[in-house]
């Protein structure tokens, strides 16, 4: 039902306007499942959503647009995961969108009755990109199990912009927009929390790093592939290639990589 | 595109040159992150105490701890076991009694309304005697073994358990949850089946699937428990009979772990390659079970469903074992013919011809492959009455067995293939001939490998 839907959106969008042009901003929504992911989707975009298909992905990814201070916005709903360490699909994809689909800004929504296992995925995703927003959703739902969230400090500890949000509710989602459009636009800037491992993994990291920089170039988390290539996850590899190739077939004209 | 490979290459390369263990790497690095997670959310959560809370996590630091993790559940496993051994041993005669008791009841009855032979043969010796056994052997184990079960499920414990054994299924290739539907095999491999719904991917499934089989069901434990407790218990003395049989078993159950992960292991990097994923197990609140609806649960959900799926299959067996028993084709029963054929395949596994037919006849449920040996035993007419333990141990010896074949027997009724309602199963979560197929032959093959090595070694060594 949701799919006939999309497609028909996306029929009456593609003749409609035109969608997603280069000038857009491309912000990728990620956060742990039963989250109110999929609400605060809804909401910005006002379920002018279609589904599609990532280079070399069955799963799909949603998409919608909005806009905001007149800049286009084409927000992507990555699966919800609660890691981004884990070889299942769903987290593969995840992880990929963010580290090769360079979002300009990640949104992680989080649970606020159940923040500390969410900060997981976060910090996970601050591994991989500096540009991220974290959304502290189900606030109303926290309040009522006595926990209450101290925003500011939050946000000071990962170093990062934090937005408290009920979504169902429709509130704080314009400070959510905001937020993310100053990040967009570069008005402000983050610094996000690093873990620092154990000094063996750290000389490790070091000793690969202008390998891996020549590699892979400045584009991509460095530090972040070396944790993969460390830990011994293959995947990486298989998705290093498919990026590679995906954008090469984007500079041959071929096939563009968000269609 | 050469260049793209090249650069993978170097990159696979640049991966190799790591000193490091991969897998304490990826240890490592999620036990950072959930540190991480918890000094922040420390820092900026204010929460009303909670107390019920810090128990869990202090219970949890223990029975999920690496130091006592392992011992604990091993100690739990065998005092569930030896409560069962004990608590059974007296209910079994009880019953064994009243029910042989009735037989005599019955045969009178028959004689008095002149019924002819064969009627009180199929219904009395047959159909009666194979319900009274499977009533007798197998209703106290259950009746004992699953209301701990369910009170260990209900307390929480079942989850703790998949957390510890995390580690050995990853390095098996295979998903955590596996450690899961495996504990759910304990009381039904249809059940541990179709529990591995709960793993998404599908190589990491079918891997749970196919390996399912190698923990014992409810079907088998009351076999295990019987022959453990006549074997090796009684040899070890009055004393510690019990402990030793509940031993032996608990070694039984470890040696079907162990199985359960080398299949896996070999699954996934043979047929079903891949790499294991990772997964958040949620570990839920501990919960003070409550000691009657545990009790009430599992007595009419476990117990009285397990033993009337064994009854509706062993009245037929009954039936049909005296039938085979006394049919005679050139002077020698079908049962005497069946075996006679089977007896050298049996010999060279440790076993003999009527271990295999019953095995073989007891496909559609596991409860009855134990009564039909005995009523085919005793259908060689070596003794008519066996109402205990003891005689049942005499009944056994003097059909020339040894510590050997009970040995492997208890090995055999481990690992051999599934009841055909798991084979069902299988096939419909599966969805393919193939799978199912698998599923039969994989246990089927290492059965009579592992009782064979050990029937030979047994004999070169001169043990026997």
């Amino acid at each position: 039902m949701e799919n006939n839907n999309n497609h028909h959106a996306f029929i009456h969008k593609s003749y409609s306007s035109p969608k997603n042009n280069e000038r857009d901003i491309v912000i990728a929504l990620a956060g742990n499942p039963n989250t109110g992911k999929s609400t605060i989707f809804n909401s910005l975009t006002g379920l002018n959503q279609h589904t599609g298909n990532w280079p070399g992905k069955t799963v799909t990814n949603s998409k919608g647009y909005y806009q905001y201070y007149g800049s286009n916005f084409t927000l992507v709903d990555l699966p919800g995961t609660y890691s981004l360490l884990a070889n299942s699909q769903d987290e593969q994809i995840a992880r990929d969108f963010i580290c090769f689909g360079k979002p300009a800004v990640t949104v992680v929504v989080t649970d606020g009755t159940n923040l500390e296992r969410n900060l997981n995925l976060a910090l996970q995703v601050l591994e991989i990109t500096n540009n991220a927003v974290l959304c502290v959703n189900l606030l109303d739902e926290a309040e009522r199990k006595g926990i209450s969230i101290l925003l500011d400090k939050l946000s000071t500890e990962l170093g990062i912009p934090v937005v408290g949000t009920v979504a169902r509710k429709g509130q704080g989602l314009e400070k959510l927009k905001e937020a993310i459009w100053q990040l967009a636009t570069k008005k402000i800037s983050t610094s996000p929390i690093k873990i620092k491992y154990s000094q063996e993994i750290e000389e490790m990291i070091k000793m690969m790093t202008p390998q891996l920089e020549h590699l892979l170039g400045e584009q991509l988390a460095v530090r972040w592939v070396a944790l993969r290539l460390l830990e011994g996850d293959e995947t990486i590899f298989n998705s290093i290639e498919q990026y590679h190739l995906a954008k090469q077939q984007l500079l041959e004209g071929a096939v563009a990589l968000c269609h | 595109m050469s260049l793209t490979i090249d650069k993978l290459q170097q990159l696979k390369l640049l991966s190799q040159q790591s000193q490091l263990d991969s897998d304490l790497v990826r240890d490592q690095i999620v036990s950072e992150i959930y540190k991480k997670s918890a000094t922040i959310a420390d820092k900026v959560i204010l929460k009303k105490p909670h107390k019920k809370l810090d128990l869990d996590t202090k219970l949890d630091d223990i029975l999920t701890s690496r130091i006592f993790g392992y011992p604990i559940m091993l100690l739990l496993l065998g005092l569930v076991l030896w409560i069962t051994v004990t608590g059974a041993n007296y209910p079994s005669q009880l019953l064994a009694k009243i029910f042989f008791g009735g037989q005599e009841q019955l045969t009178v009855l028959f004689q008095y309304l002149n019924a002819p032979d064969w009627l009180h043969g199929i219904l009395v010796l047959g159909v009666y005697r194979g319900l009274a056994w499977v009533v007798s052997v197998m209703l106290p184990p259950m009746a004992i073994f699953f209301p701990l079960f369910t009170f260990l499920e209900d307390l929480g414990y079942l989850p703790r358990v998949a957390f510890n054994l995390d580690r050995f299924f990853r390095k098996a290739g295979t998903h955590g949850k596996q450690a899961l539907t495996m504990s759910m095999g304990f009381g039904c491999n249809a059940a541990g089946v179709i529990a591995c719904r709960i793993i998404d991917s599908p190589r990491e499934k079918l891997i749970a699937i196919l390996t399912n089989n190698f923990v014992p069901c409810n079907g088998r434990f009351p076999t295990l428990i019987t022959i453990a407790a006549i074997f090796f218990g009684a040899a070890a003395g009055a004393i510690y009979s019990t402990y030793i049989a509940s031993l032996v078993v608990v070694g039984i159950v470890l040696v079907g772990i162990a199985v359960t992960l080398l299949t896996s292991y070999a699954l996934s990097k043979t047929l079903l390659r891949g790499v294991p994923s990772t997964f958040t197990l949620e570990l839920p609140p501990y919960r003070k079970p409550q000691v009657m609806r545990v009790f009430i649960r599992s007595v009419y959900d476990r117990t009285i469903f397990v033993l009337k799926r064994a009854i509706v299959i062993a009245a037929p067996a009954g039936a049909i074992t005296w039938l085979m028993a006394n049919i005679q084709i050139n002077g020698s029963s079908i049962i005497e013919i069946l075996a006679g054929f089977l007896q050298p395949f049996g010999l060279a596994l440790g076993l003999d011809g009527y271990i295999i037919l019953a095995f073989i006849l007891g496909l559609p449920a596991n409860e009855i492959v134990l009564p039909i040996l005995i009523m085919s035993y005793l259908s060689q007419g070596s003794m008519l009455e066996l109402d205990s333990l003891a005689a049942l141990k005499n009944l056994l010896v003097a059909n020339g067995w040894t510590w050997l074949t009970a040995l492997n027997l208890l090995l055999f009724s481990l690992l051999h293939f599934p009841c055909a309602t798991t084979m069902l199963t299988i096939k419909k979560e599966t969805g393919s001939l193939k799978w199912t197929a698998l599923a039969f032959i994989i246990p089927t093959a290492i059965a009579i490998l592992v009782t064979f090595t050990i029937a030979q070694m047994a004999r070169l060594f001169g043990l026997l």
